[in-house]
C-alpha cells in the first residue's frame, strides 16, 4: 500500500466513563474508499469526528499525509496541537452531516462560495464560477440563489456535498448522510456520492446504514463493534461471507428490515 | 439618551463575548461586571457614578451628563450582554461544526456563521431594551441632569393648575420618542430575515 493518506495508532476515546473506542489502529490509502457499518453507539461516528477535529482523542495519534493532526511537533517532542495547527492540517479534510447543516442566512451559492473565500483567500470569480459548476454537478445549478430553507432534504444534503467538494479535500467524510432523508430522497443522494467516487482521486469514509450502497462503492468494509474494528475486508467478505456471529446478527437485521 | 444606547451596545457585545471567553479570568471578571450591575438599582448607580466614585476615589467623569451615560450604559449593557450571551450559544452546534468542518478560525466561525444567526434572535429583545432605556433616562433628574420630566415639573410648579396635562403631555412625549425605536426594530428584523425562514 502506498503512504497512507489517514493513519489511526492506537486510539482511544472516552466520554467521562464511557469508553467509546479501545483502540483503533487504521491506515487509508489514498483514494481508498471504505464503509464503515456497525450497531449504533460502536462508535463509528466518533472515529470521523476525531478526524474532522470535532472530537480530541482521549490517547493516540491521528496522521494526515504524515503529519499529526491533533498533536505538533515542538523541541522534538509532540505537544497538543493548537488553533493554528489544526487548521492546516484539517484543510485536507472536508465532510458531510447527518443534518446537513448548511448556514441558514446564505443563500445556496454563498454557502458553497464562504469557505473558499475566507478561508482559502480565492477570489470571489473564481470560488463563484467553482461553486457553480459543483452545484451543477450535484443537479443544483438552478438553485443558486434560493435559500436552504426552500430546499427538500435530499437538495440540502447535496448542497453540503457540493459546498465540501469547493475546498478540495482529500478526504471526505460522509456521517450518515442518509439517515435523515425520507425514503425517497435518498436515492438521488446516493447517487452523487457514487459520481463523486467513480471520480476517484479522493479518500472516503462512509458511515452508513446502506448495506447494498456500501457494497457497491467501497473498497474495503470496517464492522465496528463495542469499540474495535472486529472484522475488515472487501465488502465480499465481510458482507457476505462474514466470520463473527455479531457480525452475521447485525447484518441479518439489515436483510429483514430492508426491502432491497 | 443616543450616547448611552451606543455605549451599552458595546458594552454589551464584549461583556456577552467575555462570558464565552475561553480564558476563565474573563469569564469571571465580565460575570462579576454582570451580576453587580444587575442586582442593584439604577438609581443607586447613578448616584455612585455622580457623588460616590468622585468623592471616593477621586474619578471624575466630568460633567453629570457623562456620569449619567456611563451609569445607565453599564447598566443596560449587563443585561443586554445576557442577550448577547444566550442568543449566541442557541445558534445549534451543528453550525459550529459546519463551520470548523470548512475549516474556518474560531473568529470566522463567529463572523461569518454564529454571529449573522444569533443578532437575529437578539433583535427583539434589543429593541425591548432600548425602550426602557429611554424611559430610564428619565432618572437622570435625580442627579441634577435637566430632562423632560424635569422641566415638567419646574412648568408643573409654577402652574399647579395643569398638573394632570404636564403628566399626560410628557406620557404623550415619551411615547413618540420610543415610536421611532420601535419602528427601527421593527425595520432592523425585518431586515435580517429577509429571504430566512426559519430551518
Amino acid at each position: 500500500m502506498a503512504e497512507p493518506i489517514v493513519r489511526y495508532k492506537d486510539v482511544h476515546k472516552s466520554f467521562g466513563d464511557v469508553q467509546v473506542l479501545k483502540g483503533i489502529d487504521l491506515d487509508i490509502a489514498p483514494a481508498e474508499k471504505i464503509a464503515l457499518i456497525g450497531p449504533s453507539g460502536s462508535g463509528k461516528t466518533t472515529i470521523i469526528r476525531m478526524l474532522m477535529t470535532l472530537e480530541e482523542p482521549t490517547s493516540g495519534v491521528i496522521e494526515v499525509d504524515g503529519r499529526p493532526l491533533w498533536h505538533m511537533e515542538k523541541e522534538g517532542e509532540l505537544v497538543p496541537a493548537n488553533e493554528k495547527h489544526l487548521r492546516e492540517v484539517r484543510g485536507d479534510i472536508g465532510m458531510v452531516f447527518q443534518h446537513f447543516n448548511l448556514f441558514p442566512h446564505m443563500t445556496i451559492l454563498d454557502n458553497c462560495m464562504v469557505a473558499p473565500v475566507h478561508v482559502k483567500g480565492e477570489s470571489k470569480e473564481e470560488a463563484k464560477q467553482r461553486s457553480i459548476e459543483m452545484l451543477e454537478k450535484v443537479g443544483l445549478g438552478d438553485k443558486l440563489d434560493n435559500y436552504p430553507s426552500q430546499l427538500s432534504g435530499g437538495q440540502k444534503q447535496r448542497v453540503a456535498m457540493a459546498r465540501a467538494l469547493v475546498m478540495r479535500p482529500k478526504v471526505m467524510l460522509f456521517d450518515e448522510v442518509t439517515s435523515a432523508l425520507d425514503p425517497e430522497l435518498v436515492g438521488e443522494v446516493l447517487e452523487v456520492i457514487r459520481d463523486i467516487a467513480q471520480e476517484g482521486e479522493m479518500a472516503m469514509i462512509l458511515v452508513t446504514h446502506e448495506m447494498e450502497f456500501a457494497r457497491d462503492i467501497a473498497d474495503r468494509v470496517l464492522f465496528l463493534d463495542e469499540g474495535t474494528i472486529a472484522e475488515q475486508g472487501s465488502p465480499e467478505e465481510v458482507l457476505e461471507n462474514s466470520k463473527s456471529e455479531r457480525l452475521q446478527s447485525f447484518l441479518s437485521r439489515f436483510r429483514s428490515s430492508s426491502p432491497s | 439618551m443616543l450616547a448611552s444606547a451606543v455605549l451599552s451596545f458595546v458594552i454589551a457585545f464584549l461583556a456577552g463575548f467575555g462570558r464565552i471567553a475561553k480564558n476563565p479570568i474573563i469569564r469571571k471578571f465580565t460575570g462579576f461586571y454582570i451580576e453587580v450591575f444587575r442586582g442593584t438599582s439604577l438609581i443607586v448607580q447613578l448616584f455612585w457614578f455622580y457623588y460616590a466614585l468622585p468623592g471616593l476615589f477621586g474619578i471624575d467623569l466630568g460633567t453629570d451628563f457623562w456620569a449619567a451615560v456611563v451609569a445607565i450604559s453599564m447598566n443596560y449593557g449587563a443585561y443586554m450582554s445576557e442577550v448577547v450571551r444566550g442568543s449566541i450559544l442557541s445558534v445549534s452546534s451543528g453550525q459550529r461544526e459546519a463551520a470548523t468542518a470548512l475549516n474556518m478560525s474560531r473568529f470566522q466561525r463567529m463572523r461569518l456563521v454564529i454571529l449573522p444567526q444569533a443578532v437575529r434572535m437578539m433583535l427583539p429583545e434589543f429593541g425591548n431594551y432600548l425602550i426602557q432605556m429611554l424611559k430610564a433616562t428619565s432618572l437622570v433628574s435625580l442627579i441634577g441632569l435637566t430632562d423632560i420630566l424635569y422641566h415638567g415639573d419646574i412648568f408643573r410648579s409654577t402652574n399647579l393648575s395643569l398638573a394632570p396635562t404636564v403628566y399626560l403631555l410628557i406620557l404623550v412625549f415619551y411615547f413618540i420618542l420610543a415610536l421611532p425605536l420601535i419602528w427601527l426594530t421593527r425595520w432592523a428584523e425585518k431586515q435580517s430575515s429577509k429571504g430566512v425562514a426559519t430551518e
